[in-house]
């Protein structure tokens, strides 16, 4: 059976855990067994819908401990219940919370751990692949250990809601207590995470004054993209730290990175370049950034970037 | 306070990254490594600090060869207080995380820092797995960490946003960037760094659950198409049709 731990971040089941219900279904498909679901806490209202990914099973430990995060609690229930279950497979997403976990499992269950995996595994040897040197290689790794621990890199794959809901079993577990107390939990609300956004829409140093960003922030809301920044841009307070990819911010995927008035450095390509398709505006044809990128315009950001935004409203209004 | 670094050495991102040809082994002639930067700007420099305050020890451990001891002694200059080596050529962040949590097993530390991944295999894995070995809470990507008594108010990364929270001393966190700003080493510290204890430790026998089939090279980009600037229509048009992006 594979086990799939479908987190649910402030009581909602999000992308990252339909993406990782999709993978673990074509994981049993691959072994001819089940995908299973299991979900921690009292809030999460929208469980069923993980059958719709294919999860045949959805369990839930729904005891209010688990409402707040703590990796070694998480840990010790996950694990019983793989056992309990009898898992072969136990795939987590690679978020805050799953890399905070994935590491104790393994020496927990005494299991191989692969995480930000990319790849389905290869039937036999249960070869996967991930990225690694921040997106200049690719590495296979074989898990040999008699159950395997995956985490599933964001945007890996697409998440596949063609099955129908499932009902929601409780199943009981005993929960240690926890050493962690969280205090408080600060987001922004209304934006969809970096690390989860679909399209990227970045801006560098070429932007020239922090107040110049109105024209990023339009072509980001008529994409429905969220917005990044490189990291002068950040340290010099222009736009808020969270902004911030690269080596040193956050590492993205998104299907579609917008890199405007950005040069390219290594150091901000070390973020962005797994991303599936990437735009770059830029006034100089020499750039490094177009090295990197699919489509290149080579304009003033200023000029280019308002005629972009239009060119998509009117798509939209098409469409 | 005692407090545990763990630093590890990475190739500098500028690096060529390539491979020998069955693609097992990792080409390090002509690399510049240098100390992970999550472990030197942050949980190294906010170890220095909080030792700084309220007295005690900070030590840098590193599992690898002999040719790590350059970062290591970069780790003294910076101001660890003493420095040791399990000597290994790490094969998989499994193994090293059974060597920190043996070597620390014994050695009463009040804090395990480490950085937040490693920049080169982007595991993410060490923390979770020492934390684990040695049952201690474990608090990953923290951009803050205060002290008051034995207990840490730490700020925690997390998907658009940071959560915060309270733990009591032992425990081991991973350092994002925010937790500390990243010193220079001044002369003072690269003199003072020669002469503190570098101790040498033999690694505890592990066996590993993964293996390392093959290294291979992304497939190069098929080369940047260059829209007319006058001309975002076209670009739209690429997006949608060609690209399947929008
Ligand atoms: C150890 C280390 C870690 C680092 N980590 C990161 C990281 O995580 N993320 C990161 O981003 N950087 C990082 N950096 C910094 C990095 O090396 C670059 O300095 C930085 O990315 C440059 O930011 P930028 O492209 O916004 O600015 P610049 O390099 O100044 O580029 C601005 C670009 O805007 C273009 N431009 C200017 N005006 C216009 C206009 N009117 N229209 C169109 N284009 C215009 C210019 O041609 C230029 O290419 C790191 C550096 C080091 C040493
Ligand atoms: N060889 C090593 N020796 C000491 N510490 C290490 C080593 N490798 C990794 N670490 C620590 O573990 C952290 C996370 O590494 P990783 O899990 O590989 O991403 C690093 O930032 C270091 O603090």
């Amino acid at each position: 059976m594979v086990l799939v731990f479908a987190e649910s971040p402030r009581g909602q089941i999000k992308k990252t855990a339909f993406e990782a219900v999709t993978y673990g279904k074509k994981v049993a498909d691959q072994l001819g067994t089940s995908c299973v679901a299991v979900v921690l806490g009292t809030n999460a209202a929208n469980a069923g819908e993980l059958g719709k990914y294919g999860a045949s099973k959805v369990l839930q430990v729904a005891d209010a401990a688990l409402n707040d995060f703590d990796s070694q609690t998480y840990t010790a229930v996950l694990a019983d219940v793989a056992k309990q279950q009898g898992a072969k497979v136990v795939v987590l997403c690679h978020t805050s919370t799953g890399k905070a976990i994935a590491g104790r499992l393994s020496v927990r269950l005494g299991a191989g751990l692969v995480s930000g995996v990319n790849s389905l595994p290869e039937t036999g040897t249960f070869s996967v692949r991930k990225s690694v040197f921040s997106g200049k290689a690719i590495v296979d790794y074989s898990i040999k250990s008699d159950v395997k621990i995956v985490s599933l890199m964001g945007n890996a794959v697409r998440p596949d809601a063609s099955g129908s809901p499932v009902s929601i079993e409780n199943i009981s577990v005993s929960v240690p207590a926890g050493r962690i107390r969280v205090k408080s939990v600060k987001t922004q609300e209304g934006t969809v995470p970096l690390p989860e956004a679909e399209i990227v829409v970045s801006a560098g140093r070429g932007m020239k004054e922090p107040t110049n960003w109105g024209i990023v922030e339009d072509l980001a809301n008529t994409l429905g993209a969220t917005t990044a920044c490189s990291r002068p841009v950040a340290d010099s307070g222009w736009r808020p730290h969270h902004e911030h990819v690269g080596q040193t911010g956050i590492a993205i995927r998104p299907n579609l990175y917008i890199a405007i008035g950005i040069s390219g450095a290594i150091q901000h390509l070390a973020g962005v370049n797994n991303s599936k398709v990437i735009v770059v505006i830029n006034k100089d044809a020499e750039a490094p950034f177009f090295k990197a990128a699919d489509y290149g315009v080579v304009g003033d950001l200023f000029e280019v970037v308002p005629r972009l935004t239009e060119a998509i409203k009117k798509f939209k209004a098409a469409h | 306070m005692k407090i545990l670094v763990c630093i590890s050495q990475t190739p500098d991102t500028t690096s060529k990254i390539s491979f020998s040809a069955d693609g097992r082994t990792f080409n390090e002639a002509g690399v510049q490594f240098i100390m992970n930067p999550y472990d030197e700007w942050y949980a190294l420099v906010r170890a220095c600090e909080l030792r700084e305050s309220l007295g005690g020890s900070v030590t840098a451990l590193n599992v690898g060869p002999a040719a790590n001891e350059t970062t290591i002694r970069k780790a003294l200059a910076i101001g660890a207080d003493e420095a040791v080596r399990i000597d290994a050529v790490p094969p998989s962040s499994a193994f090293v995380a059974k060597q920190i949590a043996s070597f620390a097993k014994d050695h009463g530390f009040d804090m395990i820092l480490l950085g937040k991944e490693t920049i080169d295999y982007n595991g993410s894995e060490v923390g979770a797995m020492v934390s684990e070995h040695l049952d201690l809470p474990y608090v990953s990507y923290a951009s803050k960490l205060d002290l008051n008594g034995n207990t840490a108010t730490i700020e925690r990364e997390i998907e658009g946003g940071v959560e915060i929270l309270e733990v009591d001393l032992p425990f081991v966190a991973s350092a994002a960037k925010g937790m500390a700003e990243q010193r220079i080493p001044n002369m003072r510290g690269i003199m003072s760094a020669r002469t503190k204890p570098l101790n040498v430790v033999a690694p505890v026998p592990f066996e590993d659950q993964v293996e390392t089939l093959k290294f291979t090279l992304p497939p190069a980009k098929a080369g940047v198409k260059l829209v007319n600037p006058e001309d975002m229509d076209e670009l739209v048009r690429l997006l949608h049709e060609e690209a399947k992006a929008i």
